[in-house]
């Protein structure tokens, strides 16, 4: 039997009219990474565990491995390959680079975009508040020390 | 990834097309879907329809009602953790909301679903494959509870936080279904079944959940394997209010213990005394007695049962000492 067609979804995709086909089951982390090639947010667990698939959708903090493409339809979509601004690392990019937050980096998207969400709402965030925003983002490598200090030196950073 | 099994999604934006939707053949309800598109993802139901419940105008917001509160359905957790109203005068609740997984999850998850959570057991929450390489068990698929195996009944437990503190400050939930609507304390939504824990009949949706006014002090903690985030191995509400030095009201509701979440029976007999250290270990006893964890978390029940006594004592000694 013939698939219907899939409808097409229209949001912001990192500050661009995005138009993209997906069906009602789609899920955001599928169409970001299997059909626009957007392979920067990654796919760490099941479902909901990880964090490693953290966009910010209407610049919050959400996993696009349980949001449905179909939800996204007239919001913004942010992802970690809307962080560098014409070839130079976003602030966040910067100091995890420049203070060692990322070690093999699967994490690392996630943890940016949660950071990015929590910088938007605060933007000079004590650890304890790093600490809660990044929560659901597990990482193997780091020990998470030099994930927060990255985190601190971005908002230093304005 | 492994790809979902198709189904399409309908949005309504009033109770009665939410209801009409729900009548269909195998449609499902939806709301933040943190807890429903993970089952999914592990091949646990395979709706044709899922309905949405964010856009519903019936199910949003928190309003005053009588002194106290109405609460949607639909509304987040980050709302309500954020609500003035609630974390002023219901800081159990407030606190509880906090508690629940990560911001990201708190975004797009809701009040109605944390109330119908499915329940949790260590066989349960896991890969369609995982589960298939051992027989699947008696909650799906299975025929064998592998927690207790020579029992006919899964004992998976109820996990969601928010029910402890709305159970203690006695709230009530209101229910919209083919046959109307009604309400009811909300204790009465659940069951002692894990394969069953939801007394909701087919094609019924929680609209709304009460607080009724003038709330005694309570607190909310749980205990849990990572402090980050995760679920409650066991989750303690307690309301307690004083009068000269002694007990006057007393309610201690439970969560992640059981198949369902309750409020602890024979706190009668803790009121007109003094909470001294012996009542406190009576405290602890009845919560023992009436909790009954089994292994269906990587950690062992008994500690499951300790702690649940020992939060609730622990939140007593608190209430008792700061009123
Ligand atoms: C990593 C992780 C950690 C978590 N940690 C916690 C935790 O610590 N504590 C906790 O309590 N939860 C936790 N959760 C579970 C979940 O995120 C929350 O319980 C959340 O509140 C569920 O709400 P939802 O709107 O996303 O539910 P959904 O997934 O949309 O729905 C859950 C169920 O409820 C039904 N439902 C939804 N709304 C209604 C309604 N109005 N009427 C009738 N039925 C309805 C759905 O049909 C479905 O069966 C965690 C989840 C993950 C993935
Ligand atoms: S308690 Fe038994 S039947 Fe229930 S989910 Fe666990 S293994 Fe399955
Ligand atoms: S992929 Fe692990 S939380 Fe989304
Ligand atoms: S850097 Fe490897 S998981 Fe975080």
């Amino acid at each position: 039997m013939p698939m219907p067609p899939e409808p097409m979804r229209h949001f912001q995709l990192n500050g661009r009219d995005c138009a993209v086909p997906a069906a009602d089951h789609a899920l955001l982390l599928e169409t970001l990474r299997e059909t626009l090639g957007l392979t920067g947010t990654k796919q760490g667990c099941d479902g909901g565990e990880c964090g490693a698939c953290t966009v910010l959708i209407d610049g919050v903090a959400r996993l696009a491995c349980l949001t449905r493409t179909g939800e996204c339809e007239g919001r913004t979509v942010e992802t970690i390959e809307g962080q560098g601004v014409a070839g130079r690392l976003g602030r966040l990019q910067r100091a995890f680079h420049e203070k060692l937050g990322a070690q093999c980096g699967y994490c690392t998207p996630g943890m940016i975009m949660a950071a990015e969400g929590l910088l938007r709402r605060n933007r000079s965030p004590d650890e304890a508040a790093i600490r809660a925003a990044l929560a659901g983002n597990l990482c193997r490598c780091t020990g998470y020390v030099k994930i927060i200090e990255a985190v601190l030196a971005a908002a230093a950073d304005g | 990834m492994e790809p979902l099994a198709p189904f399409s999604v309908v949005a309504p934006t009033s109770l009665a097309a939410a209801l009409a939707a729900l009548a269909e053949p195998e449609a499902r309800l939806v709301a933040g879907g943190t807890d429903l598109m993970v089952n999914l993802r592990h091949g646990i139901g395979a709706p044709r329809t899922l309905v949405d419940a964010r856009g519903v105008a019936e199910l949003r917001g928190i309003a005053a009602q009588g002194g106290g509160l109405a609460i949607g359905a639909a509304v987040t957790l980050a709302e309500l953790a954020e609500d003035a109203r609630v974390g002023g005068r219901w800081p159990a609740l407030a606190e509880a909301a906090r508690l629940v997984a990560a911001p990201a999850h708190r975004a797009a998850a809701t009040v109605g679903g944390n109330l119908c959570l499915d329940t949790r057991c260590t066989f349960y929450n896991r890969s369609a494959w995982w589960r298939a390489a051992n027989g699947f068990c008696l909650k799906h698929r299975g025929s064998v509870c592998h927690v207790a195996p020579t029992g006919n009944r899964c004992h998976a437990a109820f996990s969601g936080d928010l029910a402890a503190p709305l159970l203690a400050y006695g709230a009530t939930v209101e229910i919209a279904g083919p046959a109307g609507a009604r309400r009811q304390p909300l204790g009465a939504l659940y069951r002692e079944d894990g394969a069953a824990h939801l007394t909701l009949a087919a094609g019924e949706i929680v609209t709304s959940v009460q607080l009724p006014p003038q709330p005694l002090p309570a607190r909310y903690a749980k205990a849990r394997a990572r402090q980050a985030i995760d679920f409650p191995l066991a989750g303690v509400a307690v309301a307690l209010g004083m009068a000269a030095g002694k007990v006057a009201a007393l309610r201690v509701a439970l969560t992640g213990t059981n198949a369902s979440p309750f409020l602890l029976a024979g706190v009668e007999a803790l009121t007109g005394a003094v909470p001294d250290a012996a009542w406190r270990e009576q405290l602890g006893k009845l919560v023992q007695k009436q909790v009954t964890p089994m292994r269906t978390t990587l950690l062992a029940a008994q500690y499951r049962r300790r702690a649940a006594a020992a939060l609730a004592m622990r939140l007593a000694a608190g209430l008792a000492g700061e009123a």
